[in-house]
């Protein structure tokens, strides 16, 4: 997870990836999880974290984290067997 | 103090080199209306998917064509290419106008009838005209584009029959630069076939050829093809001027100028490389300049313009139904508008848009239609924003060749709306129920 805890992310959603030189753009609720996956939380907690932090109205928030760490693996920012736990 | 709503969270990687796309989804504008009227409240009074067209735009486009020729030629007609979008309510606003029609079928003759054409004011063209439908359209003196020499001989063997002396004109194909010909209808000009063709109207005498006509292809973005078209065919009408003494009365340019809509293969959007009708106007007289005819016998110039006129005027509204990840890291999004209705996404690049305000990052997404079938793609790679299930899409310029060319497949066709000038709107088209497929069907007495 030594990648995805080097990425820079600034306030403004703006991601630096210094392994491999590559920029990205991440929304409030994709930052949010970033620094919590950072932060080594599970499941349970991010979904916590993105409840309280965020207006939801009935959304499968797994399902998202779920979709969000997928793009994650794609891009090689985690590893190819990481799950959330 | 408010918490900020929740937004599925993204991460979209920078990509080099699609700089184009980059910077039209950072200034994708929601589509909330249509001429003036909300999505919403056209999806919930007429259901989704739904197709729209703005008799406005209609309007605005027709008049458009029509005066950027009339700045140019003395007499100009503008025929409606029925194939292009034969919905009634659709012809019916052209021929308001002053169109006469073009068609290429029995059908769509008998369609332009229904809708008042008078036989004298319709072009028959193409390669189907089977004696039946000869015998039908010549006695109401509908002019004919003659496309072979089979269809010559068939012709004159129906003059003599009818004791009638049919109009015609004669169908050429011919090379211009950067795009390839039509080659499989009409005479060629350039091995001679078309003279030889012209030479054998005039001394059968049973035919008055009154016209020529030549049909480049469609979608074209080049007003240079139409310059050197027009040269060639006014080359021709000066060798038949010559040889005959005939003077023509029209000069078909055919169809062919391009809408707002953008090629697969085509690299800048519509709103910046489709050329205006003062270009493609400006590019024919430059053409029509080596026509030798004497003054006050110039001949009307004939447009059959179809996707240009309609295809602006034509949206398609269509609701999410779902959002995936695809194996590759991509993003799919599932909508109810397939290619089944929405046909032309084979060849264009659709201008889709969300119709309610968005927010979040776009993404590179491919967005399917609801058939169970891998072709079933209505738009591939093209940067949008976050989407949730129920929400809508609006899809642009898809006016022309759509609700011709559709198919019932899997589910019904669905409605076709109007918004007139004034804002009332209509029903043109019904939604399709299962009354309206069991209505052809029999079952045979022994099952
Ligand atoms: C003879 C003829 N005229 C006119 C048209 C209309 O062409 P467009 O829609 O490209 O203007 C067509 C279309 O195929 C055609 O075949």
């Amino acid at each position: 997870m030594q990648r995805l805890r080097d990425l820079a992310i600034s306030d403004t959603g703006f991601v630096f990836d210094p392994f491999s030189g590559a920029t990205y753009t991440v929304n409030d609720t994709a930052r949010c999880v970033l620094d919590g996956l950072k932060r080594g939380l599970h499941r349970d907690e991010l979904v916590a974290l993105l409840a309280d932090r965020f207006e939801t109205s009935g959304e499968d928030l797994s399902r998202d984290l779920d979709d969000l760490v997928h793009s994650l693996r794609l891009f090689g920012l985690v590893p190819g067997a990481f799950e959330v736990v | 103090m408010s918490r900020p709503l929740y937004e599925r969270p993204v991460i979209a990687r920078h990509q080099t080199g699609a700089m184009n796309k980059f910077s039209r989804a950072a200034s994708m504008q929601p589509q909330t209306h249509v001429d003036g009227v909300p999505v919403d409240t056209l999806v919930e009074a007429y259901g989704s998917p739904l197709f729209v067209f703005s008799e406005k735009t209609l309007v605005a486009r027709y008049r458009e064509l029509r005066d950027a020729f009339a700045r140019r030629f003395a007499k100009v007609r503008v025929t409606w290419s029925y194939k292009t979008n034969y919905l009634d309510a659709i012809c019916r606003v052209f021929h308001r106008e002053g169109a006469w029609a073009e068609v290429v079928s029995e059908f769509e003759w008998e369609k332009a009838r229904h809708n008042g054409v008078p036989g004298e004011r319709i072009h028959l063209n193409g390669p189907l005209k089977t004696e039946a439908t000869l015998r039908r359209v010549l006695p109401e003196g509908t002019l004919v584009h003659i496309d072979n020499f089979d269809e010559l001989a068939l012709l004159e063997r129906l003059a003599d029959e009818l004791n009638l002396t049919p109009k015609v004109a004669l169908r050429v194909n011919l090379a211009v630069e950067s795009i390839p010909a039509w080659g499989r209808f009409g005479f060629n000009l350039e091995n001679g076939q078309a003279i030889t063709a012209a030479n054998r109207i005039v001394a059968g005498k049973r035919l008055e050829l009154i016209g020529l006509h030549c049909h480049l292809g469609t979608f074209i973005l080049d007003p240079a093809s139409y310059r050197e078209q027009a040269t060639k065919l006014a080359h021709l009408a000066n060798e038949l001027r010559r040889a005959h003494g005939l003077v023509l009365s029209f000069l078909d340019i055919g169809g062919g100028f391009a809408s707002h809509s953008k090629l697969k293969a085509q690299y800048l959007p519509g709103d910046q490389a489709t050329p205006s009708f003062d270009r493609y106007a400006a590019a024919c007289a430059e053409g029509l300049a080596a026509l030798e005819y004497p003054a006050g016998k110039e001949p009307t110039i004939v447009l059959e313009s179809g996707r240009a006129l309609v295809d602006d005027a034509g949206t398609l509204i269509s609701t999410v139904l779902a959002n995936k990840r695809l194996a590759d890291g991509q993003r799919g999004l599932v909508v109810d508008a397939g290619v089944n209705i929405l046909f032309t996404s084979f060849w264009y690049d659709h201008d889709v848009v969300p119709a309610q305000p968005f927010g979040g990052i776009a993404e590179p997404t491919v967005m399917y239609g609801p058939l169970c079938m891998n072709i079933d793609v209505v738009r591939d790679s093209v940067m949008f924003p976050p989407m949730r299930t129920g929400d809508r899409v609006v899809f642009r310029h898809v006016g022309a060749y759509n609700v011709t060319q559709w198919m019932q497949f899997i589910t019904y066709r669905p409605a076709v709306l109007m918004i007139g000038a004034d804002g009332r709107h209509g029903i043109i088209r019904k939604r399709e129920e299962l009354e309206t497929l069991l209505a052809s069907e029999e079952v045979p007495a022994w099952l």
